[in-house]
């Protein structure tokens, strides 16, 4: 078994304890501390129950530890602008779960490998990662003119965060659609649903495409779906593409795993689960490097 | 003593639905031109789904936001311009532009339970110098403590207004009653109630929310708008007369601008139909009704059980894209 890459989280809100769970489940990185600003919180409080080291010391303690390679922000957008020239400095890689944007933004299963060496990985939202690889799975067999997301999620799911910042999903979904999705122009619309109980987050995606082919179109979606499932089995098709006319309707429903949100909680989970599937891919690309070199 | 009532005519905002959002701005400007005439107090003009509407889920207007604002904001005199935004669809930049082109009232819009997600446009708007109205949507949804809990929400972010809306026009007036006499007393600003007539209780609504305090109600020419559409403007202002309230529209001139001017653009007439009595009863959004027919003649399936089906799903505003879902499901059964 190969070395396992010490990592580390930012942030112990419902995104970071979250992610914590799931990063025990990685082959390939190591979670060595959770660092937070409140002694209190409950995330602090689960991660040392774990067996992690904590630290409500921010950034801090986490800084000028050669050993920790990777670093997952899951704090907000204004205090990643500060970590981000910090940790890079350090000679850390950022997964950055917020909307800051200071690094690309990246869907694992559309354009990983060509971000694999930045510094600084911007996650887009978990609107971004649950629709763009439907953007990206058309334009891989049509030329996409104009792609629309609706994402429906439960009220529940969406953090006092996402709720104050509502046009920031909707801004950064949208560019993510037109720079990953490589859709000419992008729009997102976000709908919060209190239902009880909790729906399960649903997305649409409209694309305009010219002349599409109907074959080509459900075959790489149904592709692009399996790809994703590997990282978020919850995620399904469920309705196959719909064409009519100039324009194809796909719609997913995002199931989570419920490892400490709820299944209902689609929407969060497609995010961790896609920054531990980023992040699983860089540690295993620097043991490689590691392995280069000391040959 | 007269109270006075403001109204607000949304005959080019609400009545987009009823038209799928093809008025050109021409229209915009000649129906405007002749509301401000008619006396009537605000003007509400845009997409059917407010700011950024324009889309495959809602249907694409005819013309740009930009487009409709620059026909209308160089016609009025008298009313105000005012724009309806729906956080999650619209943003603040959208709203920062509908200030440019002079809009001086903004209504956001949330579902009754999320009035949260609108504390940051409603601040933005009061920043820009607008009137900012806290619009709380499928207010039939939820009991009147919850309607109250909303509504003070909004008037902590500093709305001017707060309004309980019945846009699924899935109420009756002992309920809109309730709910208003409830955000009456437990808030200092003004109240206001948006009525829809699948149940053909929108005028019957809008005088029960009146005689519960509400200040200020919402109206459109010849009821043009989602579902059954609205409150009638002009049969309002009639009524209101009637009752002793004043409303300082001119009764013949906007009768004039209903069956003159609107009357003869409109696509269908607008009628309670069995899809829109089964929105209101089923307690949908109104704006389902054209989306629910052509899925219903897509799919071959009964528009009333695609309806039915998504009440009992609980939807709210705006999830258009849960027609296609529901009828793509009761096809293959």
């Amino acid at each position: 078994m190969a070395q396992k890459i010490k990592v580390a989280i930012i942030g112990p809100g419902n995104i970071g304890i979250d992610l914590m769970y799931k990063l025990m489940e990685s082959k390939y990185v190591d979670l060595d501390i959770m660092v937070g600003i409140d002694p209190n919180s409950e995330g602090l409080r689960l991660a040392r129950e774990n067996g992690f080291r904590t630290s409500d010391k921010g950034i801090s303690a986490i800084l000028g530890n050669d050993e920790i390679k990777i670093v997952f922000d899951s704090t907000g957008a204004r205090p990643h602008l500060k970590h981000a020239p910090l940790l890079e400095k350090d000679g850390k890689v950022a997964i950055d779960l917020t909307p800051a944007a200071v690094g690309p933004y990246v869907i694992p299963t559309v354009n990983l490998d060509e971000y694999i060496d930045s510094p600084n990985i911007n996650l887009v939202t978990c609107g971004g990662q649950a629709t763009i690889p439907m953007v990206a799975a058309v334009s891989q067999v049509a030329e996409v003119e104009y792609a629309e997301i609706v994402a429906t999620i439960s009220s529940r799911s969406a953090g006092p965060g996402t709720r104050q910042n509502i046009d920031e999903f909707t801004k950064t979904t949208a560019k993510g659609i037109e720079i990953v999705g490589r859709a000419k122009r992008g729009k997102a619309i976000i709908i919060l649903n209190p239902a009880e109980p909790p729906i399960m987050m649903r997305d649409t995606i409209y694309t305009k495409v010219k002349n599409p082919d109907e074959k080509a179109i459900r075959e790489s979606v149904a592709a692009m779906v399996s790809k994703v499932q590997e990282y978020v089995p919850g995620y399904k098709l469920r309705v196959p593409p719909i064409i009519d006319g100039d324009k194809v309707t796909i719609m997913v429903e995002v199931e989570g795993a419920g490892h400490y949100l709820p299944k209902y909680s689609g929407n969060l989970d497609i995010i961790t689960s896609a920054a531990k599937a980023v992040a699983d891919k860089i540690a295993q690309k620097i043991v490689k490097d590691i392995e280069k070199e000391v040959v | 003593m007269q109270k006075r009532i403001r109204i607000v005519d949304s005959t080019l905002r609400d009545g987009m639905h009823a038209v799928s959002h093809q008025f050109s701005p021409e229209d915009m400007a000649q129906i405007a031109t002749a509301l401000d005439e008619a006396g009537i107090d605000t003007i509400e003009i845009g997409h059917g789904d407010g700011l950024g509407g324009t889309s495959y889920q809602y249907g694409f207007a005819r013309a740009s936001d930009e487009e409709y604002l620059k026909a209308v904001s160089g016609v009025l005199k008298y009313a105000k311009l005012d724009v309806l935004l729906l956080p999650g669809i619209g943003t603040k930049k959208d709203l920062e532009f509908a200030a440019k082109y002079n809009a001086k009232v903004a209504r956001i819009a949330t579902h009754v339970t999320e009035a949260d997600v609108g504390e940051q446009h409603i601040k933005l708007a009061k920043e820009l110098g607008m009137e900012a109205i806290g619009f709380l949507m499928m207010s039939h949804m939820v009991t009147p403590e919850k309607v109250v809990e909303q509504a003070k929400l909004f008037e902590s972010y500093g709305a001017d207004v707060v309004y309980v809306t019945d846009s699924a026009g899935a109420m009756v007036p002992v309920e809109i009653a309730a709910r208003i006499r409830a955000v009456k007393e437990a808030v200092s600003i003004p109240v206001g109630h948006h009525a829809h007539n699948n149940l053909s209780l929108a005028l019957a609504n809008t005088l029960a929310a009146i005689e519960a305090g509400a200040d200020m109600v919402d109206g459109t020419c010849k009821g043009l708008g989602a579902g059954a559409g609205n409150t009638q403007t002009e049969v309002l202002v009639a009524v209101l007369n009637k009752l002793g309230y004043e409303t300082g529209v001119d009764l013949y001139k906007i009768m004039d601008v209903a069956d003159d001017i609107v009357a003869p653009k409109m696509k269908r007439p607008q009628v309670i139909d069995k899809n829109s009595l089964s929105i209101g009863y089923a307690g949908v959004y109104g704006s389902f009704l054209l989306h629910a027919e052509r899925a219903a003649e897509k799919f071959g399936v009964d528009a009333r059980d695609i309806l039915i089906e998504l009440g009992q799903r609980k939807t709210v505003g705006g999830q258009e894209d849960m027609i296609i879902d529901v009828a793509y499901e009761l096809s293959k059964k």
